[in-house]
């Protein structure tokens, strides 16, 4: 039956959070973006371009283990804005969210002004305030308009 | 007025504005009167690039206010050399003095620096960001010999990557001035900049021959365009050589017009303008002192 047991494993957690409706192609950056790369055990499950009604492909990333608080999902509504967050105890849905825009993000973006003071060895996170159409670096005003994905830190 | 660091021209209200300079022109009017007001004041000077100009400024300034300067020297010298952060240089440096004033080479430098010490900081440039005292004089000359009412000001040269113009174009948006922009296509406001200044309610009105608008200005404010933003010298001598006034140009001004450089100036202004009335730009330099007197005075609760 281990087959099933695999089956088991991608489809539900126990315990931990479920992020839907991410856009998809995005899931990999979703997890950079929340700095899961692997190294704590925690499993997590990827799912890509799955069908959706919604966004016609989806991808789907499952955290075991680990709650994620709506400051750390909110980062995410820059990369996927219609990601829905649930929250699951005990193989239950116990909280369902949305991602909100934040005014700030902190830690996430590298600056792309090879200038920025960010960007040296000192002890300062990035720093973007969230605008409509870009983010902007509070250090050196840089803008960011498109292509955020490729700006996210690598860490 | 109380703010503990003057990062960004942009910090500034139009209320913080007219406090400054209505310091500075009390200053300028009674120099005597401010002599011993900080006398046990020590303000840090951390230079992570030269700039002498600036470095004296700031240096007479806070000795006409009766107090003295700590001066970290050359970079060359010190132990930034040694690989030491920015964070961890004005940490050690903030216990010495009672102000510090950086320069710095990076984008955002004054800013992070800021975030590590409680002793006022202000920013005497950081790369290719912001250096507000420059724009608090510029501010001070222009509202000295034109006012703020019923403004129009040209400004022109190279306006892509003059940080001395957006600062300003930016400050004065808090004055409605009527702005107007003369350069060369391939020197013009970058988007970002045209951008801030629409979001502010600001007209651009961009020109490429200051025929078009002298006539009108009340203020030139004249930058130099560098040979190194063309491809090759001929070409830059053709489009520069537009771009620079003698006498003979301002015989189309107003009367009063005030002509302003940030200075050094290369060619961009002959000197035969010098012996004009129109020549404000070594008062302008001058007027560095009193307008940084101010800063520092406000800054360091000279209303106590
Ligand atoms: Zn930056």
């Amino acid at each position: 039956m281990s087959n099933n047991d695999q089956q088991l494993r991608v489809s539900k957690i126990q315990n931990g959070t479920v992020i839907d409706h991410i856009a998809g192609g995005q899931a990999l950056n979703v997890l950079a973006i929340l700095g899961i790369d692997g190294t704590s055990g925690d499993s997590v499950s990827v799912a890509m371009n799955m069908p959706s009604d919604r966004l016609g492909h989806k991808d789907v990333v499952k955290v075991e283990g680990r709650e994620l608080s709506q400051d750390e999902v909110d980062v995410l509504s820059l990369i996927a804005p219609a990601a829905t967050i649930n929250i699951i105890r005990d193989y239950d849905v116990v909280e369902k969210g949305r991602v909100e825009r934040p005014s700030v993000v902190e830690g996430v973006l590298e600056c792309p002004n090879h200038n920025c003071i960010t960007t040296e060895d000192e002890p300062v996170d990035s720093r973007f305030a969230v605008g409509d159409d870009g983010v902007r670096c509070e250090y050196c005003d840089t803008i960011i308009r498109d292509d955020l994905p490729a700006h996210i830190l690598a860490e | 007025m109380r703010h503990d660091h003057i990062i960004s021209a942009k910090q500034l209200s139009r209320g913080d504005i007219e406090t400054v300079l209505d310091r500075a022109a009390d200053i300028a009017a009674d120099p005597g009167a401010f002599a011993d007001r900080h006398s046990d004041t020590l303000l840090g000077l951390l230079f992570f690039e030269p700039s002498t100009r600036t470095k004296m400024s700031f240096t007479t300034a806070m000795k006409r206010l009766g107090g003295d300067i700590v001066d970290m020297g050359s970079v060359e010298s010190s132990s930034v050399k040694k690989g030491e952060s920015l964070a961890d240089t004005v940490r050690v440096v903030e216990g010495y003095t009672d102000a510090l004033v950086l320069r710095h080479p990076m984008e955002g430098s004054a800013k992070m620096a800021s975030e590590f010490v409680d002793v006022p900081l202000v920013n005497a440039g950081d790369g290719a960001g912001q250096h507000p005292t420059q724009t608090l004089l510029d501010l001070y000359t222009i509202r000295e010999n034109a006012g703020f009412d019923d403004l129009t000001i040209g400004i022109m040269g190279d306006l892509k990557y003059g940080r001395t113009v957006h600062s300003l174009a930016h400050a004065l948006t808090t004055v409605d001035a009527s702005q107007h922009f003369i350069s060369p296509e391939s020197l013009q406001l970058p988007r970002s900049v045209r951008y801030d200044l629409h979001e502010a309610g600001a007209g651009v009105r961009e020109h490429t021959e200051l025929d078009e608008i002298l006539p009108e200005l009340d203020v030139l404010y004249v930058t130099r365009i560098q040979a190194e933003r063309f491809p090759d010298e001929s070409e830059y001598r053709e489009v520069a050589g537009q771009y620079q006034i003698d006498a003979a140009t301002l015989e189309a001004a107003k009367d009063d017009l005030t002509v302003m450089h940030p200075l050094p100036r290369v060619d961009e202004i002959a000197h035969d303008v010098d012996e004009t009335t129109h020549a404000q730009y070594f008062q302008q330099a001058h007027n560095g002192v009193p307008v940084r007197m101010a800063l520092l005075d406000l800054m360091l609760g000279g209303d106590q």
